[in-house]
């Protein structure tokens, strides 16, 4: 049996995981991160459109700070987030971008004077003004009082984690390639690595860690169309899912995003809409201002999303070979910003469909885009129930998303996350010991190859391409956008036989070393797991919250839904998770229940709701000398490492 | 006519290189599918046919699938490219020949080691920000400002997805094994263009101011040729000696 020790393990070379492997190494730690590929062709470079953080340099984002980037954020769950968390990322998110300032992000900047944007489908001047010019600029994005979200034209990702990485290389982070976790190693409450797979090799290896840290994405490809990398399998999630130990928070809190290109599912990023960029019908008729008067094309990713798929419900879609889509128009922003902002998209546009989305409209549908569900965390990033394993980024429901993301806050996420969560892995590592006996990581050692050995041994039985396809189908027409209990309950049902069938899968090519067919048939019966999670999780879950829209529960239902989903997954022959709910303290959040302001959504009110609204208006009533650095403070105190809780300063209002 | 109503597609031949190093025995050999097109076929929709339906231990590399993470160069009849956003229309005469980018390691088939080599020209190159002031930055104030074009023109130059067909396509590289190639010129170029970095050309000159550097160049320039981001290589390998030769 190979062993590797090491202090801090990261699972995933994207931007999340990277940020943490720098942390760890930074405190001296002995540091190593796996991953499926080259670090740099993580999905964390697929991120177009940029990242949030309340810098407020540009005109249209003055008076912005981390109070309305935390208001936005949560608002945008649909107050599904845990709002420490969701405080800690707004306060820590704008030295995330500074950071990344330092190693290397060509961010755009502010120039200034006037220029043209487009606002509301018009052309407007706007003026930035002399002393912010070179500070980096921000653009507009869906579900956001102001412009927040700062960018390289549309190569945010790109250049976020070649900074990133490129800083980790500095630093001599090993980056164990093309090597797959396949199971945790834990006892006890406590998680002490990963039995992984060399996908060159086939070789088994223990890698032995203090820390462990899941950063291995979402899980976008349980749905056959999807924005997300081919890789975004979700097995960080399955495996901490099959300790039956780590509970998996909020699985059914799914995003799909409004401008995918059809047929490819390609992402167009929000920026196109952020832009000025707006959204016709088959009559090329705009018809965002008709269902969202105020934000239009600009309202939250779910509602947008929704909203198209009504319309398309009414007739108004454009026909296809591959169903009916809408149109997204950005021919009104102009060549010269589309070949300098958006130049990714154009190029996307000609590739994959062979039009000039400077002339042409780009055909767009809603379409799976980002996993707010993941392995649940404490707001210090640890799983509560095994000690030792961490998660950071879209893995992870540490919570700050809810039940909707907003643009921009994904990137932001990975790397404020990583920031925060780093040093809190770091400081496990400093106060612990590895304590484990040997013996316990060769149970796990020949668990996997056993099921390994086994697998390739059986000669008759089902093909993993086909359990796959069916999963994602059934995810695809019954856990979709729209979501009824009866269609959810068959969801539930057909993916649990899917999940017995995977028991006896097949494999046609039998080589121990690279074989992609093996691979996948370690991976599809996992991916059917989290599947069911999430159909049962959105079953059970009688309300609409975010991204969760039950066409038989309209309403947001505070009274008896206000709380997270737990899964976990009892034992080996179980068929269903067990879910738990962690209810959300009405009494401890900064921002008490409210409405989002879209349509007529209606809610039906907690109990405590009024209570802590009349609390909150009577504490900010007592410090009327308070700034709002104090009124925050005694609204709700949250923690975060020392070296992140200074103060931000912003241009011509210092830390005001 | 087929059942879903679409007119029944021409028929590709794929002719692959098929071969599994890790296999004792396995030898290299060009194997022939056939596959029906469907409209908007690209090489990443035929590849992933062609493993589902016919040749499941078949091994290519593919993350993206949007043209943004440099998985999925190959080479594509004779010529490096990203198969993921290659349409099959894309070949009047119907039929493909694939084969691994040359000049990386071979995993198998259609998927080379393309990782360790791209880290190895980031060491080479340390490709990170050297700057003394910002080894202790103070996350909490304003950013340093830079000129709006400035920034614009390191993006330029940092749009590079390490896909690797411009070492495939290198004909220096082929002559000199420990040639930089076009990838490392062109993170010089961008962090020469960066005034965040503190390295001057002198310190330029240790990395690329020899015949394994800009010198070996023999400006064949496969590298602009084959670039999927229409990077400038010819103009930065220009610039870059006429640099050197002064530094």
């Amino acid at each position: 049996m190979k062993v590797v020790y090491t202090d801090s393990l990261v699972i995933g070379g994207g931007l999340a995981g990277l940020r943490v492997a720098i942390a760890s190494k930074n405190r001296g730690l002995d540091t190593l991160v796996l991953s499926l590929i080259p670090a740099k062709r993580s999905h964390s470079a697929a991120a177009q459109g940029g990242m949030q953080a309340s810098l407020a340099n540009s005109v249209k984002s003055k008076d912005d700070n981390e109070d309305v980037h935390f208001g936005d954020t949560v608002k945008g769950s649909d107050w599904g987030c845990d709002q420490d968390v969701a405080r800690m990322f707004a306060h820590t998110a704008p030295k995330a971008i500074r950071e990344l300032a330092g190693w290397g992000v060509p961010w755009s900047r502010v120039r200034k004077g006037d220029r043209e944007v487009v606002v509301n489908a018009e052309r407007v001047t706007i003026t930035e003004e002399d002393d912010d010019h070179g500070l980096i600029t921000s653009r507009d994005f869906g579900g956001t009082k102001k412009w927040r979200t700062c960018y390289t034209a549309d190569g945010t990702g790109h250049t976020m984690l070649y900074a990133m990485d490129n800083k980790a290389i500095e630093l001599g982070i090993p980056v164990h390639e093309r090597k797959e976790a396949i199971a945790l190693i834990h006892e006890g409450d406590r998680c002490y690595g990963a039995i992984v797979r060399d996908m060159i090799t086939g070789e088994l290896i223990a890698y032995v860690a203090n820390a462990t840290t899941m950063a291995t994405g979402g899980y976008g490809r349980l749905y056959s169309i999807s924005t997300n990398a081919i890789i975004n399998e979700g097995m960080g999630a399955a495996i901490a899912l099959e300790t039956g130990k780590a509970p998996l928070g909020n699985m059914e809190a799914v995003q799909f995003h409004p401008t995918a290109i059809v047929p490819a599912g390609i992402l167009t990023t929000e920026g196109c809409r952020g832009d000025g960029g707006i959204l016709r019908d088959v009559d090329g008729y705009r018809f965002m201002p008709d269902y969202e008067p105020e934000k239009k094309e600009l309202a939250s990713r779910d509602v947008v999303s929704r909203r198209m798929t009504e319309h398309i419900r009414k007739g108004k879609g454009v026909e296809s070979p591959y169903g009916p889509h809408l149109w997204l128009d950005i021919t009104l922003l102009g060549r010269e910003h589309i070949e300098k902002n958006l130049r990714e998209v154009k190029e996307i546009c000609e590739y994959f469909l062979g039009i000039d989305p400077v002339k042409d409209f780009i055909p767009v549908r809603p379409t799976q885009h980002y996993s707010m569900g993941g392995v649940r965390t404490t707001p210090k990033g640890e799983s509560p129930a095994l000690r030792g394993l961490f998660s950071v980024g879209e893995a992870a429901c540490w919570d700050m998303h809810g039940f909707n993301r907003l643009g921009g806050n994904s990137v932001a996420e990975t790397a404020v996350a990583g920031m925060i969560v780093g040093e809190y892995v770091a400081d496990h590592c400093l106060a612990h010991d590895v304590d484990i006996d040997i013996g316990t990581v060769r149970k796990f050692f020949d668990r996997e190859q056993a099921k390994i050995d086994a697998l390739l041994e059986r000669t008759e039985g089902e093909n993993v391409h086909e359990l796959k396809a069916a999963m994602q189908q059934v995810m695809m027409d019954k856990v979709g956008i729209f979501r009824k209990g009866g269609p959810l309950a068959e969801a539930v049902e057909e993916l649990k036989a899917l999940l017995e069938r995977s028991r006896n899968i097949v494999v046609r090519a039998k080589a121990r070393s690279a074989n992609p067919e093996l691979e996948q048939a370690l991976r599809v019966p996992r991916m059917i797991k989290l599947a069911i999670c999430v159909a049962k999780g959105a079953r059970d879950r009688t309300e609409s919250r975010g991204a969760h829209a039950r066409e038989d529960f309209p309403d947001r239902n505070d009274r008896d839904w206000l709380s997270r989903t737990l899964a976990t997954w009892p034992d080996d022959d179980a068929l269903e998770p067990e879910l738990n709910y962690e209810p959300l303290d009405v009494m401890r959040m900064e921002m008490p229940p409210g409405s989002r302001g879209y349509g007529n959504a209606k809610t039906i009110e907690h109990p405590d709701t009024a209570k802590r609204v009349a609390e909150v208006e009577a504490i900010t009533a007592s410090l009327p000398d308070a700034d709002r650095h104090e009124i925050q403070r005694a609204l709700m105190s949250y923690e975060l490492p020392e070296k992140y809780r200074g103060m931000n300063e912003r241009s011509g209002v210092g830390t005001a | 006519m087929t059942t879903n109503g679409q007119p029944k597609g021409r028929t590709l031949v794929f002719n692959i290189l098929r071969f599994n190093p890790q296999e004792k025995g396995d030898k290299p050999r060009m194997v022939r599918y056939e596959v029906e097109e469907a409209p908007g076929m690209t090489i990443f929709i035929a590849l992933n046919h062609i493993r589902e339906q016919m040749e499941p231990s078949l091994q290519f590399d593919f993350v993206c699938r949007a043209g943004i993470c440099g998985s999925c160069g190959m080479v594509i009849n004779g010529r490096p490219d990203l198969a993921c956003r290659t349409l099959t229309t894309k070949f009047p005469e119907g039929e493909i020949t694939l084969m691994p980018l040359p000049a990386f390691e071979l995993i198998g088939d259609l998927s080379v080691n393309t990782g360790e080599f791209m880290r190895s020209v980031a060491e080479r190159v340390e490709s990170w920000i050297h700057s003394e002031e910002a080894k202790a930055p103070d996350l909490d104030v304003l950013e340093e400002r830079m000129d709006p074009d400035t920034a614009d023109a390191i993006y330029e130059l940092d749009r590079c997805i390490e896909c690797g067909c411009c070492i495939s396509a290198c004909g220096t590289l082929r002559m000199r094994e420990k040639f930089l190639g076009a990838r490392g010129f062109m993170s010089v170029a961008r962090f020469m263009a960066d005034p965040r970095d503190d390295r001057t050309d002198a310190d330029w000159y240790e990395v690329i101011g020899d015949d394994d550097g800009v010198f070996g160049c023999m400006t064949l320039l496969g590298c602009e040729d084959t670039c999927p981001k229409d990077l400038p290589h010819q103009a930065k390998i220009a610039y870059l000696r006429r640099r050197m030769v002064k530094a």
